[in-house]
């Protein structure tokens, strides 16, 4: 029947990035002995981790029709929050929780500067980016904050639970409660509706201010716990950590065959797309090419996506 | 002025098309003549076939087979350029008009007047020109006018004039009023017979059989992308060609109804948004369908808005059942009973993207969701049911919005709001672009919404529908109450008269 073609060429669209991150593995395989060791792929996702969790929360930006650039100075600001108030000696549960906070404080003003200021998604947030960053030096006076002796703390971004990095644990617990998350609740729904059209949603009752400051929060929450993690990985805050994390994760959420205009994609691709850009420095890495040329690589797979993409559209 | 057929070889003519999409057949023998002067109907329920068939016509999509001639020469066209050159025109009822581009600059988009090969333009030679076509239109717009600071009708106009430009003997016109103020539908009807008695061909589609049976010569139907007749009007009667297009007698085209009025349910009083609308008060009763007539940008969805809360209103209270409710946004005025159907259905009505199943689910949380979770059965469950209430017709749930007639959006449009039971049920050019037979379908949903005690309030352009189908009219002036009229006052006439301010006897 027409419709199982129509469902299956949808679910082969879907696909696409998979296949992707597939063909890339086999290469590096080949390519290189080192690749596929327990250790090296547990590496991989432990770096994978922190980008996924912004990409997650730029998932759902995106899918509203947004944009957020402040995601880096969040997890910028929030580390350094919550690891200035560890060595001011607060027990590391209420310091992360804390830091959360703040991330989630900061989601929701640019949520508030969105929705109710009705200032376009990329210039509110490319000024909160600033704001942020800035604030994140002033915190900070510009040095870095290290030297936490709080064994909890360390774990956070360094432990192992059963041989598996606890950053990748808290990864795939997110990644749970988020896909349930856009796939089974209302919630999930109106992000996708807002996406589509936030005209029609508004009529049809949905509280859009509130959804989309909602997500804005969720966002800036996870960029902070990225910013924890990676506090906790390094055993230090900078004020100019997380730079570019933001184009990252948007690149991570593209990849993954999520729509820029909204309303379209989904939260298995942005993983995907974050896997994609993580065993792909990994690789490259392996195989000894430069820095400089990674870049240039990353930025060519990312083109290729968006053309394979769009041609499977057409079709 | 005449209408009768000059007989001359056809303008065009197109016999047993066929067109296939994937692996749905749109067009099976569909066929149409147009002769010089004269302005044929291409009429047929949404979905029948009438703008795929146009859009093959014009070179937009290539058919399966079958044979198009243009002035006696066999022709298939593979891009609208070629159909232009041929002196066949098209006027979606999307204009394809740039806002912030002038008069001058939309007539000569991709074409400009140059100084030879150069990439100089030619700005006076253009204005003269554009300045000409519309004085031959008989039109009074200002070439260096920017085109967002036109009316719609003046838009269609600049259209029809860049049509005549590039000496169009076809014109193709897709509901050609169903945006127009009726001032600027007379003065398109104008033009029309000016046109038709300088011997261009007008293809005329429109779901308006009034107009229709007014401006035509022949009408053509088609029915299932097949050809089913061609009348002369002044031979026919609207009976017959409803029979034709939807090949069943439907009967009346409003159907009776025994209201059972009940207590007063909705009060407004003093309602203005400090902008357009004033001063509005009236009030409606349980199973009373109230319709709501005006000329275009009389303020009727303005005040629709605000009694929805989609827009602010500055003063003015709002009671249901007696009791005041404080509407401040959609989602309040939803709890408070009261719903709504936007005129337009595409920007904000429905999710287009969304399949039917997402689009009907969207105000009915309460009835498929826990806690925020959504139950797939339960919501599987109410689709399937209004589907079959509302007779959507969709290959399954799953298909998007996007790609139902618009009959069948409108019918999604409407039942989302029907999960329960509301108290007052506005809707706002219900029936535009929609088929006699999905109008019908309408007018009967609203007939057992109003037996089920629901108050209705109609929006309407269309006099004949608003006399059809309301017990009562409220006629708005500029963004006031002109007048409410009981069933024994209403009528054409009447509702002209205090639609236009009662300073003229309409026309």
């Amino acid at each position: 029947m027409a419709t199982d073609k129509k469902q299956l060429s949808s679910t082969l669209q879907k696909l696409g990035p998979l296949i992707g991150l597939l063909i890339i593995i086999a290469i590096l395989i080949i390519a290189s002995p080192n690749f596929l060791t327990l250790n090296n792929i547990l590496n991989v996702f432990r770096q994978v981790s922190i980008n996924a969790l912004i990409a997650f929360g730029m998932t759902f930006v995106i899918l509203t029709g947004g944009i957020d650039l402040s995601v880096g100075a969040t997890l910028a600001l929030s580390g350094a929050l919550t690891a200035g108030l560890l060595n001011g000696g607060m027990d590391p549960v209420t310091a992360i929780m804390i830091g959360l906070a703040s991330g989630a404080v900061m989601g929701t003003i640019n949520g508030v500067l969105v929705t109710k200021a009705k200032i376009a998604p990329f210039i509110a947030t490319l000024a909160t980016m600033t704001i942020y960053r800035g604030l994140a030096l002033v915190y900070t006076d510009g040095r870095p904050i290290t030297g936490f002796n709080s064994e909890f703390f360390t774990m956070v971004g360094g432990g192992y639970f059963f041989g598996v990095p606890v950053p990748v644990i808290i990864m795939i617990i997110i990644f749970a409660v988020l896909f349930f998350l856009l796939r089974k609740t209302t919630f999930g729904r109106n992000v996708y509706a807002i996406g589509g059209n936030e005209e029609a949603s508004l009529l049809s009752g949905i509280k859009t201010g509130r959804v989309k400051i909602y997500v804005y929060a969720l966002t800036g929450l996870l960029a902070s716990l990225a910013g924890i993690i990676l506090t906790s990985r390094l055993n230090s805050a900078q004020a100019n950590a997380g730079m570019g994390y933001e184009l990252d994760a948007i690149a991570a959420v593209v990849l993954g065959g999520t729509s820029l205009s909204g309303g379209k994609g989904w939260i298995v691709g942005t993983l995907i797309g974050a896997l994609i850009i993580g065993v792909l420095n990994n690789g490259l890495n392996l195989l000894g090419v430069s820095s400089f040329y990674q870049q240039v690589v990353k930025g060519l797979v990312i083109l290729l996506a968006v053309l394979l993409d769009r041609k499977k559209a057409n079709s | 002025m005449s209408k009768g057929v000059i007989k001359m070889e056809a303008l065009f003519e197109m016999r047993g098309i066929h067109k296939s999409f994937s692996s749905v057949q749109v067009l099976k023998g569909a066929a149409f003549q147009l002769k010089p002067g004269e302005i044929h109907a291409l009429m047929g329920e949404n979905g029948a076939g009438k703008s795929t068939l146009m859009k093959i016509l014009t070179g937009v999509y290539k058919a399966d087979s079958g044979s198009i001639k243009v002035k006696g020469k066999e022709v298939m066209f593979t891009d609208p350029k070629q159909a232009e050159e041929m002196g066949v025109a098209i006027i979606h009822q999307e204009l394809n008009i740039i806002p912030k581009l002038t008069v001058t600059e939309n007539m000569f988009l991709g074409r400009q007047l140059t100084y030879g090969k150069t990439g100089f333009v030619r700005d006076k030679e253009m204005k003269r020109r554009t300045r000409e076509y519309l004085q031959r239109l008989g039109v009074d717009i200002d070439p260096d006018a920017s085109a967002d600071t036109l009316s719609i009708g003046q838009q269609q106009m600049i259209e029809i004039a860049k049509a005549l430009s590039k000496n169009a003997e076809v014109l193709i016109m897709d509901e050609p009023t169903a945006a127009l103020t009726d001032r600027e539908i007379e003065a398109l009807f104008k033009i029309m017979n000016q046109l038709r008695s300088e011997g261009v061909g007008i293809v005329y589609i429109s779901h308006r059989m009034e107009e229709i049976f007014l401006m035509c010569d022949r009408i053509s139907v088609l029915r299932d992308g097949s050809f089913i007749g061609t009348e002369d009007i002044s031979e026919t009667t609207i009976e017959h060609i409803v029979h034709m297009m939807v090949g069943r007698e439907i009967g009346e085209r409003y159907p009776e109804r025994s209201s059972k009025i009940g207590d007063e349910r909705l009060r407004v009083e003093d309602l203005s948004d400090g902008k357009k609308v004033n001063g509005i008060s009236f009030s409606a009763r349980a199973g009373e369908i109230v319709g709501v007539a005006g000329l275009m940008g009389a303020g009727r969805t303005e005040i629709a808005r605000m009694l929805f809360g989609a827009n602010k209103k500055k003063q003015g209270k709002i009671f249901i059942d007696g009791q005041e409710v404080a509407i401040t946004s959609p989602s309040k005025a939803i709890e408070s009973g009261i719903v709504f159907v936007t005129e337009d259905r595409k920007h904000q009505g429905l999710v287009l993207g969304m399949s039917v199943r997402e689009n009907l689910s969207l105000t009915n949380y309460k009835h498929i969701s826990n806690y925020g979770v959504i139950s797939s059965k339960k919501e599987e469950e109410l689709s399937e049911k209004m589907i079959k209430r509302f007779h959507i017709r969709t290959r399954d749930p799953e298909q998007t919005v996007k790609s139902l007639s618009g009959g069948n959006q409108q019918k999604v449009a409407i039942g989302k709001w029907l999960g329960e039971l509301p108290k007052v049920f506005i809707l706002d050019e219900p029936t535009r672009g929609v088929d006699v037979g999905a109008k019908k379908e309408i007018y009967t949903m609203m007939n057992e919404l109003s037996e089920q005690g629901v108050t209705i309030i109609m929006i309407s352009s269309d006099l004949p529908e608003v006399l059809g189908v309301s017990d009562r009219v409220i006629v708005v002036h500029e963004g006031r109450i002109a007048s409410i009229l009981d069933k024994s006052e209403m009528n054409q006439e009447t509702i002209m008269h205090a639609a236009t301010g009662g300073s003229s006897n309409g026309h």
